[in-house]
């Protein structure tokens, strides 16, 4: 037997746990953030709403009623009114959230996943290849978003998934600028280092080793862009390029309402509330998530 | 014993904003199979480059130039110059035929991965073996190092474990595909001493039971004489002596070895009535501006105006296979 073999157990100490883990750090920090848990319930709640709600209600977004047009709030049962073909508010307000909600969360997963790939790529091949794309986001940076966004819109027929697949493509170079200054760093430290001294290719070291570590910084990035996402929605369906009546969105909703404002204004005061407050709830989890996953708190 | 390795006139040079910087002159040598070979050096010396230089992991070219031939008898018994190598085949040997470890067993696990699943990842890359194969081979591997309670660990983070526990399981890494040879670049640096004399005792222990080659890189000669069988010292890119460890580190021959050995804080120091650390006058020279001749020269207390600094000396034989770089060997052992 060896010496090794034979030399008294480890301390049990020197193998267990030293500290408290940093996932439940994190935890325990993103909780005491009280505006981001404020966000969080919003949009739990709002997502709920959205979800549940349009079955609960008596009527149907899309149900025209003539004798009941404009109908104030608290009126003949329509809790938030009715529009100028008389329909429900709420029930639209509701439908409108599944269509804004999925346009933002779908836009969010794609944007995230195109700016990790470029963001990756870019940070891991410093040299040529990393300066030819992040030369290229600086470019698509430069673009005014809005403008872009319509001019494409004006292309494309629109429906909720090319408006999706549009903003996602307009919004992706945060990400991708994110991912690409973290990776860089991360490229060398020792373990990228050790994986490849280990027979691993460029490919598992960027998306097993790389990525992994970054989660941090793109989780945040992308909580953000939802609530872009959202925004940008509103702003191109508000122009009359996005979601295409009938079919309600937050943003629609607003454009609809812009004649009426002085007749009418619970038909742009309530979308418009609803928007501001998914946007900033958004925002809220973001910085939420920012202060708790940034390691530099973490003074132990 | 077969040679495992040969290293023959390996060089590399970067090139920088001052232009080509050579690191390291035409170095040979080979370790056979279950031999430990140790490369000794100051920091610069370029002791790492040489072992990044084997991996062929220096940057890519052109910032980064390798010349020479490194060979390595393959598992086949077939043997290949991995400098000539596709980068494919090249990957296949890191980690499955040459195994490496280094200097910071705190940074080189990913943060967020499992140790189990790091040790079943390295096997991942090599073998064709399934996800609960390779769980219950990285246990015993980690049962192979010294760790205790492995099935318990392999759950573990790294940042659960302590620097010796994590030195280990970069061990368990570096042998997960059976190495014939392994490359540590200085494991045991950044580890307290006892936890050191524990690394080292295992690595020579492993390598009983599995005959690999070693190649150790260390600045420590008290390392250096645990663990080796022959040395290398190398100085400003070179080799300036190599031979078997203990007439090198007993009668040394060449002036740099000399100074190394004598800066070395011995605990007997104190009957002998000694009380001062010796050390090597001057710094290592900057690659890029390498002093005329010898490049030792500038700190040598042996040096001999017009001879040292005319010409880089050979490396010349002083019987037994014992190898030095100093054109006054001879004077210099007759003198002492």
């Amino acid at each position: 037997m060896s010496t090794t073999l034979t030399m008294p157990p480890a301390e049990p100490d020197e193998i267990e746990m030293r500290s408290p883990s940093a996932r439940g750090r994190a935890v325990r920090r993103f909780r005491r953030h009280r505006l981001a848990m404020f966000g969080i319930v919003t949009i739990l709640l709002l997502v709920l709403a959205s979800v549940a709600g349009p079955s609960l209600i008596p009527f149907d977004d899309l149900h025209i009623d003539l004798r009941g047009r404009f109908a104030p709030p608290f009126s003949g049962g329509h809790l938030l009114g009715t529009d100028p073909l008389g329909r429900d508010l709420l029930a639209r307000l509701l439908m409108a959230g599944r269509i804004s909600l999925a346009v933002g969360f779908v836009a969010m997963l794609l944007s995230t996943a195109i700016g990790a790939v470029v963001g990756v790529v870019a940070g891991y091949y410093g040299r040529s290849i990393g300066i030819v794309l992040m030369r290229f986001v600086d470019a698509m940076l430069c673009f005014p978003t809005v403008f872009l966004l319509l001019t494409l819109a004006a292309f494309i027929r629109p429906s909720a998934a090319m408006i999706t697949v549009i903003i996602a493509g307009t919004s992706w170079m945060e990400i991708a600028r994110i991912v690409a200054a973290e990776i860089r760093s991360l490229r060398e430290r020792d373990f990228a280092v050790a994986a490849e001294m280990i027979g691993a290719s460029d490919r598992w070291i960027m998306f097993r080793e790389l990525i992994p570590n970054a989660i941090g910084p793109i989780v945040v990035a992308a909580t953000l862009t939802v609530a872009r996402a959202i925004l940008l929605e509103s702003y191109i369906s508000f122009l009359g390029y996005g979601i295409q009546p009938p079919t309600p969105s937050w943003g629609n909703l607003l454009n609809n309402a812009q004649q009426y404002l002085e007749s009418a204004p619970w038909l742009a005061i309530f979308p418009g509330l609803t928007i501001a407050l998914a946007v900033t709830s958004f925002n809220f989890v973001g910085d939420g998530l920012r202060d708790a996953l940034d390691a530099r708190m973490d003074v132990s | 014993m077969t040679v495992q390795l040969e290293v023959r006139h390996l060089g590399v040079s970067f090139r920088t904003d001052d232009g080509v910087v050579p690191a390291v002159h035409d170095v040979s040598f080979e370790v056979r199979q279950g031999e430990t070979l140790a490369l000794v050096g100051e920091s610069g010396s370029g002791k790492s480059v040489t072992s990044l230089a084997i991996m062929r992991l220096t940057p890519p070219p052109p910032r980064a130039a390798i010349t020479g031939q490194v060979l390595l008898r393959g598992r086949d018994g077939a043997i290949r110059d991995l400098g000539q190598l596709p980068e494919g085949r090249m990957r296949e040997v890191r980690g499955n035929e040459i195994g490496m470890i280094f200097q910071e067993p705190l940074t080189s696990l990913n943060p967020v991965h499992t140790i189990g699943a790091q040790i079943a990842e390295a096997l991942a890359y090599h073998r064709s073996i399934g996800r609960r194969a390779a769980f219950v081979r990285a246990a015993d591997l980690l049962d192979l190092v010294g760790i205790p309670e492995p099935r318990r660990r392999l759950s573990s983070y790294p940042h659960q474990l302590s620097g010796g526990m994590r030195q280990r399981v970069m061990i368990a890494i570096a042998l997960a595909c059976d190495p014939s040879v392994l490359i540590a670049d200085e494991p045991t640096t950044a580890l307290d001493v006892t936890v050191q004399a524990q690394i080292l005792a295992l690595l020579k222990d492993l390598q009983a039971r599995t005959g690999m080659s070693i190649v150790f890189i260390t600045h420590n000669l008290g390392v250096v004489a645990e663990i080796a069988d022959r040395v290398m010292v190398m100085y400003a890119g070179r080799i300036v002596e190599q031979g078997d460890v203990v007439p090198l580190l007993t009668r040394p021959l060449m002036p740099y070895t000399m100074g190394l050995l004598r800066s070395v804080p011995r605990i007997d120091w104190s009957a002998e009535g000694r009380t001062e650390l010796e050390m090597i006058g001057g710094r290592v020279p900057d690659p890029a501006r390498l002093p005329a001749g010898c490049s030792f020269h500038p700190r040598c207390r042996h040096a001999l105006a017009g001879l040292c600094e005319t010409a880089v000396p050979e490396l010349l034989d002083a019987g037994d296979g014992h190898l030095v770089r100093c054109r006054r060997w001879n004077d210099i052992r007759a003198g002492a």
